[in-house]
């Protein structure tokens, strides 16, 4: 990096620090009662969830995910569950 | 061509040859003449520049500041407090390494409060990491100018430029000075800005981020650097302006009857007028004096200091700003320079003249250099107070 | 359909080093899903600056300026500034954020200056209510009786002892074309208002609720319960303004006393000691219904 012109950041270089190091619980999507809602998707702080309306199949991404449970919590019809991770 | 300007008109009229895309300014005495003229000419479809009338200081620089690192080319202008309410954004616009160009019309800092001219303002910002230029008369001030955005975008050293200039003593006085009629020879002498990084939705870079302990020292190191190196590129700029257009006032100093001088005044600024008719007067009576001029503060012209002074007696360093706890601060860096350089023979004294527009006479000279001949390095003493009010 | 990969090209990327449970960071990620890649943004020093661009990394894929803590607003002046005269500004959105703060505290004046001028430029306050970033002392948009570690509760004193200064009514005080409250747990609503201030030239202010897990001291899961309480009691209203006129507030759809958003918080957790404390909660109740009364949020 050329340091001539003070201290400059590259776009989107945040996305090799991978903050999934940062959580002691995950989400399980169960796909038991999920109506495709999106809220998960859209109440993550990260963005690490991602799914599909149609198909009611939601995952996230643990290399990022701090397990906040923000998901699980507001999840209308408790389709997803906070579990311990194993360190 | 020539005609008589207000120092003020001289400062914005150079301003307008380097056409600057962006201005942004607030007022304070004796700076506002010089954006009043800008404004005008923005007015008047003279200057195509967004000129920004803001709320203050702070905001003047952290709009050029946001402007410059679009890649722009941008000026601001101020003075005393204005520069001390600025401060901690001439710091990042350095930092940032934005060539921003500001004129500082030097005046007192209060308290009392004082809207006369002294250079305390601009010694209050020197480690800001910003080049610092003095003009000496109107002339200077409207050429520095035009070399000051050359200097500031020169792609080793982007860095910002003050431009210098005594309050009252030069913006608003009137002089004869031949401006540059030919815009596309400016052009040619400052072609436009090119900056390798800037806020630019096509490369999104981020700026100003967080300097963690790994990486702080480096980001200023670079900097210090860039101001090391920008002595060459202050030379050349003035040795440059001199091929295109004939004027020259040296590159970081400049020389007046120094060739056997045994005693040398130094200064900055418009000051030098008055101690140069001086020293003509004192040549005429047989004395061996001369004239050093620093034409850049910042970088500090150790070397030439050095190579003009070392054989000299006496060097006599007329400032008008006080360190108080310590003394002078231009005598002190002399003293400082000659030391590192092993030259133990030549007396530095400093004296304190011309605090808040007080005058600084004919004779207060002819009386120091009478004194400098009994006294060795004296640091930064009051001359000339009244008895009455201590 | 969002896809793994999709993910990774939001606008403002994950990886930055927010707090879990963040409401700030999901209010940034659902504003950049509207402002797009055309837009350049300035950010105050707070939080955001701090979490999302730490050298060499950052979150932001567009491009980002950060210079001083009060002059975000003024920095984005001379950014519009620029693309004016460089005949850019045709299509790109110039972005001001700052903290509660970096906003309403030590920027207002340059962000009143703004405001006067009508730079064509949306500031966004992230109102997390405190100086969060510097371990949780208090601000000018502090909610009254809130603990903070410069307004801390004692035998003396229940928190922080001023009401919280009404921020957006000072934006509207400048006439400016659009004046929006939003809150991180209303994401459609938030994003229906930075759409329309997108739209709209001029000088825009938009104020978003953003729960703090250390600096209000809950489980971070509640960022959202939180939010949607501040709103529900009638403590945060939401609405928007043109120029000097409120245009639509978003009513409450079932009143919630202030006691259910004040329980689950550690920096009320004093005002729940004893009968004192219970005549505080009564105070905090009154700003809710003159809140409720005022903005018509029933």
């Amino acid at each position: 990096m050329d340091f001539k012109v003070g201290i400059i950041a590259m776009p989107g270089a945040a996305l090799s620090n991978k903050t999934g190091s940062f959580a002691n619980e995950v989400p399980v999507f169960k796909h038991k009662t999920c109506t495709g809602c999106n809220l998960c998707i859209y109440f993550c702080p990260e963005g690490v969830v991602y799914g599909d309306k149609k198909t009611k199949i939601y995952d996230f991404d643990s290399d990022y995910c701090k397990g906040c449970g923000i998901c699980a919590e507001e999840c209308p019809v408790d389709d997803i569950e906070m579990v311990l991770v194993e360190k | 061509m020539k005609q008589v300007l207000e120092g003020s008109m001289a400062i914005a009229d150079g301003v307008r040859m380097a056409e600057p895309h962006v201005i942004s300014a607030y007022p304070i005495t004796p700076q506002t003449h010089i954006v009043e003229h800008l404004s005008q000419m923005v007015a008047d479809g003279d200057l195509k520049s967004e000129f920004i009338m803001v709320e203050s200081e702070h905001s003047a620089a952290s709009t050029v500041l946001g402007a410059s690192a679009c890649g722009v080319r941008t000026y601001t202008a101020t003075a005393s407090q204005g520069l001390l309410y600025m401060e901690e954004v001439v710091y990042n616009i350095a930092g940032m390494r934005l060539p921003v160009v500001m004129t500082v019309a030097n005046r007192a800092v209060s308290a009392p409060i004082n809207i006369w001219n002294d250079m305390q303002d601009a010694m209050a910002i020197r480690d800001t990491g910003a080049i610092m230029l003095v003009a000496e008369n109107n002339q200077e001030a409207y050429d520095m100018h035009i070399q000051a955005f050359k200097i500031a975008e020169n792609q080793d050293v982007m860095l910002p430029v003050i431009v210098n200039v005594d309050g009252f003593v030069l913006t608003h006085t009137f002089e004869v000075v031949e401006t540059i009629d030919d815009i596309e020879k400016v052009r040619q002498y400052l072609p436009p800005l090119n900056m390798e990084y800037k806020l630019d939705v096509e490369n999104p870079y981020s700026f100003g981020t967080l300097g963690e302990p790994s990486v702080y020292m480096e980001s200023r190191y670079n900097l210090y650097n860039a101001m090391n190196f920008s002595r060459n590129v202050i030379i050349d700029a003035a040795r440059e302006f001199k091929d295109m257009f004939g004027r020259f006032y040296g590159g970081l100093t400049d020389s007046y009857k120094m060739d056997d001088a045994q005693t040398v005044i130094v200064a900055m600024g418009s000051v030098l007028g008055t101690i140069k008719d001086a020293v003509d007067e004192l040549r005429e009576s047989g004395k061996k004096i001369g004239v050093l001029k620093v034409r850049s503060f910042r970088p500090f012209p150790e070397d030439e200091i050095v190579s003009a002074l070392k054989n000299v007696k006496n060097v006599i360093v007329l400032e008008k700003a006080i360190c108080p706890g310590k003394g002078g601060i231009l005598s002190v860096e002399i003293r400082d320079s000659l030391f590192k350089h092993k030259i133990n023979s030549v007396s530095v004294n400093g004296y304190t003249l011309g605090l808040g527009g007080r005058d600084i006479t004919p004779k207060n000279i002819y009386d120091l250099v009478i004194r400098a001949e009994k006294e060795e390095n004296v640091d930064g003493e009051f001359v000339g107070l009244s008895q009455q009010y201590l | 359909m969002l896809t793994k990969e999709e993910t990774h090209n939001e606008l403002f990327t994950m990886g930055h080093t927010g707090c879990s449970g963040c409401a700030q960071s999901m209010s940034v990620k659902l504003i950049m899903e509207i402002l797009g890649k055309n837009t350049i943004a300035t950010s105050a020093t707070g939080c955001l600056e701090v979490f999302s661009t730490r050298w060499p990394e950052s979150s932001w894929k567009i491009p980002w300026i950060h210079s001083l803590f009060e002059n975000s607003a003024a920095v984005a002046s001379g950014v519009e500034a620029a693309l004016k005269a460089m005949g850019k500004k045709e299509g790109i959105t110039v972005l001001a954020q700052g903290g509660d703060g970096g906003t309403a505290d030590i920027g207002l004046q340059a962000l009143s200056g703004m405001f006067e001028r009508n730079h064509d430029v949306l500031y966004i306050c992230y109102d997390n209510g405190a100086y969060m970033n510097t371990g949780y002392q208090r601000s000018g948009l502090t909610p009254f009786d809130a603990y903070t570690t410069t307004s801390p509760s004692g035998k003396e004193s229940f928190g922080n002892q001023r009401p919280k200064k009404y921020m957006p009514e000072i934006a509207m005080a400048h006439r400016i074309p659009y004046t929006a409250v939003a809150s991180a747990g209303y994401p459609m609503d938030l994003q229906k208002k930075v759409k329309k201030a997108k739209s709209i030239m001029g000088a825009k202010y938009l104020q978003v609720d953003v729960p703090c897990v250390p600096g209000w001291k809950y489980e971070p899961k509640y960022s959202v319960k939180l939010a949607q309480l501040a709103v529900q009691t009638g403590l945060y209203p939401l609405f928007e303004a043109e120029y000097d006129k409120i245009i639509s507030v978003k009513k409450i759809s079932r009143k919630v006393p202030v006691e259910e958003y004040l329980k689950l918080q550690g920096r009320f957790k004093h005002l729940f000691k004893d009968e004192a404390g219970r005549a505080e909660i009564e105070k905090i109740q009154k700003i809710a219904d003159e809140n409720i009364e005022r903005f018509g949020l029933i």
